[in-house]
């Protein structure tokens, strides 16, 4: 019996994935946990496996498209098998609707009252009520036509040539159009319907042309230039849309800067790098340095769920990576307990996985604070939008060489600036100060992160 | 090929089955002594005599209850009716007899009777003389329904009925008997029932239409034909059961349909079929099945609004063109 294969749900916040690779193509036979296809959901790019024993009969989403959670990948199952039934979307009773056909009555009168009411809904809403009997007595002067030229609603419509979306959001399209599209990996989104009301029919996906959506998609065409060009939304670019828009949006966000003396961090460095066969970055020893503020400071550790603000028992620091499509922020786990050569290893292993795609979910989770360094691209000080559910996001900026009053006199130093975004629901003012203020004498005394 | 009439048609298959089977017998209002009201039992007088040719008083009922009884007997009766507007005097002979026996006596006795006659309307008849019944009769559990387009489905429905074991409610047309057409010449010509024929071909719109209504949309289709709309016509023949394959095989083709029906809209056959249909072929549809049929009303005696009342062959040219979304 043939089986569909459904978009599984491989993370936790995932809406939708998009197929970024097949590894199988129709025909090819699959044995249980054999790794059929790769995708992209809003966090990673993930295997999906699949179950059964079997041949692909049928691959229902090409590579670049997008399907949403349980929607259908693929159907694996004989060679040869009539899939007819999972490909109408009939789901697995391809039989029962088979003999539905050859004994009508009873089992008619079962599914008669759902389509029955669902077909009046339709009917309302088109022709505002109570019109139905009049089109059906077509034959008396209003024929089907003329009664939709004599509705106002649709005749409107139909001069307008308006979109096929209704007020409700809805997009009217024919079955057939429907499922043309799908076949030839069309978005009905981009397509304008010619029919009533601006249904899509037959034509209007015959007639599609994919340049269409530009030119005519754009509203303010006078605007745009040769040049302009309309990128489609990556996975990973909603997922950095949504998350960071509700983090700015709901999170009360105030932010203190600190300008720190990195002399003693730098030669600390140095020496360590002596000795070390991993070299220590400034951003793992930043790192260790927070690990070690944030255990004396728990509010800066701290979540914020609504009814409780969860100070949590460990502390999971997430280090923002810039890669080519956006950004990410792998988790090293409990980073207090472990040492600079540990976190300098294990940053660049994740910050690896990160540019390759291939960071799991599970290394994306759980943080408790996170730290954003652009200091490498000489950015002095910059703030950023906290990570959610963290509570404190630390920005930390260049190491800059500047006079600075030593003394009484004037001499040359190392400064860096580092900007601590706060969840004012969880830390205030003074919290925040306290913490800069721990992290300024751990980074300018480092022989104290031993204390 | 022959060219026959209608009512020839008719005649050389009752001839043939009367001549086959000496069970075989006719009765009903003037199928004797006049020949038949509309001349379909013309010669079977003379040629089977009194005993298998019989005249009934003006008595439905009652000799529809002798056809049933008759029927369960052994023999093969065949009950005319001078119009169907006639028989739902005998309602309960077809509805709550001969529909129901084999079921009731758990198949130890069947009904192999056909009740034959012209129906629907025929012109300026009035309301009482001018109803379609056969989706009526469609609805009931055991009665099958045909309702022949010409002569030849006619010729060859006809026979299939009469060797039928259950019964069958073979409907006619007043204004067709005398239509022309011809027919298969073969020797003991049968149709088998519930097999639908796709009379014309087409690539853009499925018209389904039986009776009377086919000859309405072949004249709409000639028409279309002049605008490059190809029709593609599907005769059902046999209203139940109803031959939704042949029917959506070409919906598969042309992706939209127009279902004309004779037959007034609430639960007709129209109805139906247009619920197949969306169940069998709703990946294919292009636009919303249309129906044409009578209107919720009953007919009207005035001619004027007579010609408004009956399905119009530019009532299935709007439809085709809203399915088709010409205008």
């Amino acid at each position: 019996m043939a089986q569909k294969i459904e978009m599984p749900k491989l993370s936790d916040t995932m809406e939708e994935g998009v197929i970024a690779k097949w590894n199988v193509k129709e025909g090819d036979s699959v044995s249980s946990g054999d790794v059929i296809a790769e995708v992209e959901t809003d966090k990673a790019t993930m295997e999906v496996e699949v179950f059964d024993d079997g041949t692909i009969l049928k691959i229902l989403a090409k590579e670049g498209e997008a399907i949403p959670l349980g929607g259908v990948m693929a159907i694996v199952g004989e060679k040869g098998e009539d899939i007819s039934g999972l490909m109408d979307g009939g789901g697995s009773d391809n039989e029962e609707s088979k003999s539905e056909t050859k004994s009508e009555e009873k089992s008619d009168s079962k599914s008669e009252g759902e389509s029955e009411s669902k077909s009046e809904d339709k009917n309302k809403s088109k022709n505002e009520g109570g019109k139905e009997e009049e089109s059906d007595s077509d034959s008396v002067d209003s024929t089907p036509s003329d009664e939709n030229g004599s509705n106002g609603k649709s005749k409107t419509g139909k001069d307008k040539k308006p979109d096929s979306k209704s007020d409700d959001g809805r997009i009217k399209v024919s079955p057939l159009a429907k499922k043309m599209a799908e076949e030839k990996g069309i978005d009905i989104e981009n397509v304008k319907g010619t029919g009533p009301d601006g249904r899509i029919i037959k034509k209007d996906i015959e007639g599609y042309k994919p340049a269409e959506k530009s030119a005519k998609g754009a509203p303010v065409a006078s605007f745009d230039s040769e040049e302009s060009e309309d990128v489609k939304i990556s996975q990973m670019r909603k997922a950095i849309a949504r998350r960071l828009s509700e983090s700015k949006f709901t999170n009360p966000h105030f932010y203190e800067t600190i300008d720190i003396n990195m002399e003693h961090a730098m030669s600390a460095r140095s020496k360590l790098n002596e000795v070390s066969d991993v070299k220590i970055s400034f951003n793992d020893i930043v790192v260790k340095a927070c690990t070690v503020a944030l255990r004396r400071h728990p509010a800066v550790n701290s979540s914020w769920l609504d009814d409780v603000i969860r100070k949590h028992g460990d502390v999971n620091v997430a280090v923002a990576v810039a890669i080519d499509e956006g950004l990410m922020t792998p988790v090293i786990r409990h980073a207090d307990k472990k040492n600079l050569r540990q976190i300098g290893n294990e940053t660049r292993e994740l910050a690896g996985l990160a540019r390759d795609r291939k960071l799991q979910p599970e290394q994306m989770e759980g943080s408790t604070f996170t730290i954003s360094n652009l200091g490498m691209f000489g950015i002095e000080e910059f703030t950023a939008i906290i990570n959610p559910p963290n509570a404190c996001i630390l920005a930390v900026g260049a190491i800059r060489n500047v006079p600075i009053v030593k003394d009484g006199e004037v001499v040359p130093g190392h400064m860096m600036k580092v900007t601590l975004s706060s969840d004012h629901r969880i830390v205030d003012g003074a919290k925040a100060a306290e913490f800069l203020n721990t992290l300024r004498q751990l980074l300018e005394n480092p022989l104290s992160m031993l204390l | 090929m022959a060219v026959l009439q209608f009512r020839e048609a008719l005649m050389q298959a009752i001839d043939e089955e009367m001549d086959r089977d000496e069970k075989v017998f006719i009765m009903g209002e003037e199928v004797a002594e006049y020949n038949g009201a509309y001349k379909v039992t013309e010669g079977l007088l003379d040629k089977y005599g009194f005993r298998r040719v019989i005249d009934t008083p003006i008595s439905e009922l009652g000799f529809s209850g002798i056809g049933v009884g008759a029927a369960m007997n052994g023999l093969r009766p065949i009950v005319e009716f001078m119009t169907f507007n006639f028989a739902v005097l005998a309602a309960d002979q077809i509805i709550n007899h001969a529909s129901k026996v084999r079921y009731m006596l758990g198949g130890q006795a069947s009904v192999p009777i056909v009740f034959r006659g012209p129906n629907a309307s025929a012109g300026q008849l009035g309301a009482t003389h001018s109803v379609a019944y056969d989706s009526m009769y469609a609805h009931f559990p055991g009665l099958s329904v045909i309702y022949p387009s010409e002569p030849d489905d006619a010729k060859g429905l006809l026979k299939s009925a009469i060797r039928s074991e259950d019964p069958i409610l073979f409907m006619e047309s007043e204004q067709m008997y005398g239509l022309k057409g011809e027919v298969s010449e073969e020797e003991d010509y049968t149709i088998p029932i519930g097999k639908a024929k796709v009379k014309r071909e087409g690539s853009d719109v499925t018209v389904v239409a039986s009776g009377k209504m086919y000859h309405i949309a072949k004249q709409a289709a000639s028409e279309l034909e002049k605008d490059g709309v190809e029709v593609e016509i599907i005769d059902p023949r046999t209203i139940k059961p109803f031959d939704i394959e042949t029917v959506v095989k070409s919906i598969k083709k042309t992706n939209r349909c127009v279902i004309v029906d004779e037959a007034h809209p609430f639960g007709g056959m129209a109805a139906e079929v247009g619920f197949l249909i969306q169940r069998e072929a709703f990946d294919y549809l292009d636009a919303p099945v249309q129906r044409v049929t009578l209107p919720d009303v009953n007919a009207p005696f005035s001619k004027p609004l007579f010609d408004l009342w009956l399905p119009s062959a530019k009532n299935v040219i709007d439809a085709v063109n809203t399915v088709t979304y010409r205008k």
